[in-house]
């Protein structure tokens, strides 16, 4: 059976009601429920896009078919997620989501094409979609030239801020500076050992790790990159000896993983002894499902969302997707922010009382959704979310155990001064 | 030899493909379907080149994406130094140079990347690149004469190889990314409606160019060798010709007709990335040719056509599917119809066409059994 | 000392990265293996090796799924159940898509190119519609997943002794079934000439689709093992596809010799770069060396003569 095709009826079950309905309290704020009759179509819809007396038109682009489709799976799912839990709960301006799904087959013209078709044909009122930057770059032109509204979920490397896009990933500066100075503040590290797959963001976010570890004086002892799909890193594994660093800075992707993390293993690094520590911001519960939660015991990894989370919101999210989608499934970082998507597209919505890109473009920053399972989140003036960044430490089931949080919120800061 | 450049129907076949891609896709469809039919065009270029080379001259580059993607590159280049001026990029740290350079602590614009600054040394390179670049792998492979299915692997281990080094150095080339967010055409912007629906004709007419000159290939004495080669090398070389200068030009020719899609593709969509360098792309550029029919121009037109039609509604309605049916495609049609839609047409439409018309069968494919066409060759 | 390190440590590191260079070695010529069986015997390319390789990774999958619900106690030996599966089961299909697909277009060697590249997006399909989207973790044994302290220093990886001792195991296998069996010595009368063959009362059929099953039972051996070192997800065979092939075009395509020296070449040349400069580059410089003697010499290594 395919993953992305709900393993319950589309009915809801109680449990997910009472989700909607303890999701109630922040649709108070705006008025409880909302009667279409009260935003007429044609008040709400000045600009043709596809949203009718009764329903409004989503787009989800993401890969399901590609190499790419084993990342983009959760994202997917958790945006079915939580359009069906919006739904269920009356809807966008009293208005039912519909959504029209694209797959982008990781190939990123597809994806540049499949959004043109998205916002010239259908109309869409939104779009939650993309995974990689390289699928985001190809798109963000469509974007802006037709004026779009695009939900990108995916921790990214920053030096971008659309008007059409709202990141609700975070970006470098807020994933990394808050796991350095944790590393360097409780674990005395004094020497990073940078690695990453080769292209844009693992090379941008240890830019941004060298500054930072610059500035705390602290020293780096080496810097790799290995193609994408490498899958033999015994080499770079002998140098990692041979430097003995105290943290070893890891931003591997994709399939290369798993082989990374195997070898590591064998080759006689013990994580659990932290000895050299492991901090990685590109694995998440979803990677370890490949990697397997035993051969990443001990490693640190650093982002905004762990599965294992404690709060009712998380409680809640987990147990309705895993009603939705199957018991043994895990949720990582980049899934949790892909359900942030149409929630926060719905409350912009209603905030401008419009569907009109530019009008949910004005109402967007200042949003608030305190229901998310990260906690409380914000959009900035910049289109990213102010979020926490929390540490978690990798046990042997596939799950994190969250060792740090940051007390406040983080700002994003996408072209950060001092790290370019 | 007394070919005609075009028989009677074939005439016909270019009038009607042409009025198709001429008249009727514009008239019918809106402007963002017409870019679409247009992209797909563009790989009609590699499919035509791929009908000459390897239907004819039996080489099988499943490199052809290395080609496509040099064009196509070449363009860019110029489109993202126009699209970089210091105005629009006054916010990075070294105004001027393309936004991936800045990102990736490139300061100064690469050499290499100076003369793309200038229309007509990038419209030429467009061409010569990828010729220059498949006349150094013809030389060497041909001149050793290494062929069939170990040329295909080498080919292929180039496009891999390719795709490597641009994602790797993407300080350079923009890496996995690509060239992204291209603008203008000396100074007209290309993204609007007006540009595609005029890009788009350009793109025809170019395509129909094309097509007329490997036609004209075709029917020469040298396409009569080419047939001849594929089906015995060693008799045409026993007949004192140069086997591996032909294989070479033939090689370049689908090289330069693969350039030329790639920049027009490049245009028409507006950007540019590895993913059409690699091994993927350049075998499903292939299979355009494989349905199409290998031995007929237009019919890789179509067949570049029909594919990509057929794989976007497909992933738009059944993403799952997609796959399944591209993959069973390539085996029916290698199994089953060897020579694809054009093979298809002969042998059912025609006959019924004539018996329609009353009048006697079209004559035989250029495709002659080996026999003939040494006996042309030896002539 | 050299550099910042003692005479130990750095002759210790070279030993490593002389040992890690092996085991890169030894992962080559397991995955190029199979497609050079297949390509010396009857000049196929199968464009589906990596996806066979990855059935074989799916079958080991399984397998510790298997035996961790109904036999835990045979766990720490199921490894090598499961690669006796992989073999047979991958091998089963390639022999079904040899009689299906391949035998039909033996006269057209391109052509088979093609559709087994069509056979490889299929398959790739399949997996993700079966297995699902996602890549999926094999559990090991503990045993195979430790390293032996030699030195201090010196930790030699289990699991990377253990793809040296398969390779030999099963190089030295095909070997013997290739150039000291009876069943070998009609493989190599096909090969030198069909027709001959076929006229002394060789089932020259018979032959073919029995090489194209070992063939592709090899790959599903080599993807078992590589559960060990890699990942295991509906396009994971497409990681292994650039290497493969470079290994085998450089070694000389028809000639087993060649892979076997071509693998140790590359996977020297690699490793070693590896150390001195940054992963990506050393990638790069490794392959461009190998197309720049492919430029001077396009046969490969080592060639077979044959007439054409």
């Amino acid at each position: 059976m395919s993953d992305d095709t709900p393993r319950k009826s589309p009915i809801a079950t109680r449990r997910q009601v009472l989700a909607g309905i303890s999701a109630l309290p922040f649709m108070g704020m705006l008025g409880g429920k909302v009667n279409a009759a009260d935003y007429p179509t044609a008040e709400v819809n000045t600009t043709g896009l596809a949203v009718t007396d009764d329903k409004v038109t989503v787009g989800i682009l993401h890969s399901v078919t590609g190499t790419m489709a084993i990342s983009e799976t959760g994202s997917v799912q958790a945006e079915k997620l939580a359009i069906k839990q919006i739904n269920d709960m009356g809807g966008v301006l009293g208005r039912q989501i519909d959504f029209i799904q694209e797959d982008g087959a990781s190939d990123w013209p597809t994806f540049a094409e499949k959004a043109k078709k998205l916002l010239v044909q259908d109309k869409v009122a939104s779009v939650m979609g993309c995974w990689t930057s390289a699928s985001r770059k190809a798109v963000l032109p469509v974007f802006e030239q037709y004026n779009g509204m695009l939900y990108y979920p995916t921790f990214y490397e920053g030096l971008e801020e659309s008007p059409n896009v709202i990141y609700t990933g975070q970006e470098a500066t807020q994933q990394i500076i808050a796991g350095i100075d944790w590393v360097a503040q409780n674990k005395g590290a004094k020497s990073f050992y940078l690695l990453g797959s080769d292209y844009i963001w693992p090379r941008t976010s240890n830019k941004i790790a060298r500054k930072h570890i610059d500035k705390l004086g602290l020293e780096v002892v080496g810097e790799e990159y290995y193609p994408l799909g490498h899958t033999q890193f015994n080499s770079v594994i002998n140098k990692i000896k041979l430097r003995k660093p105290d943290v070893i800075y890891a931003i591997i992707v994709g399939g290369s993983n798993v082989a990374f993390y195997k070898q590591l293993k064998a080759a006689g690094i013990d994580m659990t002894k932290e000895k050299p520590l492991l901090l990685t911001i590109s694995v998440t519960e979803d990677e370890i499902l490949g990697i397997g939660g035993e051969n990443i015991v001990g490693a640190y990894a650093c982002m905004k969302y762990f599965q294992s989370l404690p709060n009712d919101n998380n409680a809640e999210f987990v147990t309705a997707f895993k009603e939705m989608w199957g018991e043994e499934i895990v949720i990582g970082d980049v899934t949790q922010a892909a359900y942030l998507g149409p929630w926060l597209w719905k409350m912009a919505v209603e905030k401008a009382g419009s569907f009109d890109i530019d009008k949910v473009r004005e109402a967007s920053p200042g949003i608030e959704f305190t229901k998310a399972p990260e906690g409380y989140v914000r959009i900035h003036e910049n289109h990213h979310l102010w979020s926490k960044t929390r540490v978690g430490h990798a046990l042997d089931d596939g799950q994190y155990e969250v060792v740090f949080e940051t007390e406040d919120l983080v700002e994003p800061d996408p072209f950060p001064e001092g790290y370019q | 030899m007394n070919a005609t450049f075009y028989t009677r129907r074939e005439w016909i076949a270019l009038a009607v493909l042409a009025a198709l891609i001429l008249i009727v896709f514009p008239a019918t469809m809106d402007v963002f379907r017409l870019n679409l039919v247009g992209k797909y065009l563009t790989y009609a270029f590699v499919a035509a080149g791929l009908v000459l080379c390897w239907g004819h001259g039996g080489i099988l580059s499943l490199g052809q994406g290395i080609f496509f993607g040099l064009g196509g590159y070449c363009m860019a280049m110029f489109l993202k130094l126009e699209a970089s001026s210091p105005e629009n990029t006054a916010i990075q740290s070294t105004p001027g140079i393309p936004d991936f350079m800045d990102w990736n602590q490139v300061t100064e614009l690469p050499f290499w990347w100076i003369p793309f600054k200038s229309f007509p040394f990038t419209l030429a390179a467009v061409v010569l690149v990828p010729v220059i670049f498949a006349y150094i792998i013809g030389a060497a492979m041909f001149k050793r004469r290494v062929g069939g299915v170990y040329f295909a692997i080498i080919t292929q281990a180039i496009a891999a190889i390719l795709t490597i080094l641009i994602i790797g150095q993407q300080g350079y080339t923009g890496g996995v990314n690509g060239i992204t967010d291209l603008r203008t055409l000396l100074g007209w912007d290309i993204r609007t409606d007006s540009a595609k629906f005029i890009l788009y004709f350009v793109n025809a007419a170019l395509l129909i160019v094309v097509l007329l000159l490997g036609q004209a290939v075709r029917v020469s004495k040298f396409g009569r060798l080419l047939i001849a080669m594929r089906d015995k090398e060693d008799r045409v070389r026993f007949s004192g010709y140069s086997v591996a200068d032909f294989k070479i030009f033939i090689f370049c020719l689908a090289a330069a007709f693969s350039a030329i899609g790639g920049a027009m593709f490049t245009l028409q969509v507006g950007f540019m990335s590895p993913s059409f360098v690699g091994i993927v792309p350049s075998i499903e550029m292939v299979i355009f040719a494989a349905v199409g029919g290998r031995l007929s121009l237009f019919g890789a037109v179509y067949g570049a056509l029909i594919v990509n039609w057929a794989k976007t509604s497909f992933s738009e309605s059944f993403p799952e599917l997609w796959l399944f049916a591209m993959g069973g495609l390539f085996i029916a049609v290698v199994m089953a119809f060897p020579n694809g839609l054009a093979g298809l047409f002969r042998s059912h439409v025609e006959p019924l066409l004539a018996k329609l018309t009353r009048k006697s069968p079209s004559p035989p494919a250029p495709d002659a059994t080996p026999a003939e066409a040494v006996k042309l060759a030896a002539e | 000392m050299i550099g910042d390190y003692t005479l130990v440590e750095f002759s210790s590191i070279l030993a490593m990265q002389g040992f890690a260079g092996l085991i890169l070695f030894s992962v080559f010529v397991l995955m190029a293996l199979g497609l050079a069986i297949i390509f010396g015997q009857m000049g196929v390319i199968n464009m589906a090796h990596g996806e066979f390789m990855i059935l074989g990774a799916y079958v080991t999958w399984l397998c510790s799924h298997f035996v961790t619900a109904y036999v835990p106690a045979l766990f720490p030996v199921y490894f090598f159940v499961a690669m006796a599966l992989a073999f047979l089961v991958s091998g089963a299909l390639g022999m079904l898509v040899e009689w299906a697909m391949i035998r039909h277009l033996y006269k057209r060697p391109l052509d088979t190119l093609l559709a087994t590249w069509g056979l490889s997006l299929i398959l790739q399909q399949l997996y993700r519609s079966v297995f699902g989207a996602r890549e999926v973790g094999v559990s090991l044994p503990d045993w195979m997943m430790g390293s032996i302290a030699l030195t201090d220093i010196i930790e030699v990886p289990i699991n990377g002794i253990f793809v040296m001792v398969l390779t030999m195991l099963i190089s030295l296998g095909v070997f013997i079934l290739m150039f000291r069996s009876a069943w070998g010595r009609r493989v190599r009368a096909v090969v030198q000439n069909r027709a001959m063959a076929g006229a002394v009362g060789i089932n020259t059929k018979k032959v073919d689709r029995v090489t194209f099953g070992l063939g592709c039972g090899v790959a599903g051996v080599a993807g078992s093992a590589f559960t060990m070192i890699g990942s295991t997800g509906p396009t994971a065979g497409q990681l292994y596809i650039v290497d493969t092939f470079l290994v085998v075009v450089f070694g000389g395509a028809a000639s087993l010799i060649g892979t076997i020296a071509s693998a140790f070449t590359i996977s020297q040349a690699q490793s070693t770069m590896e150390f001195f400069m940054s992963g990506s580059m050393a990638k790069v410089l490794t392959l461009l060396t190998v197309v720049g003697i492919l430029m001077l010499r396009p046969e490969g290594l080592f060639t077979l003569k044959m007439r054409r």
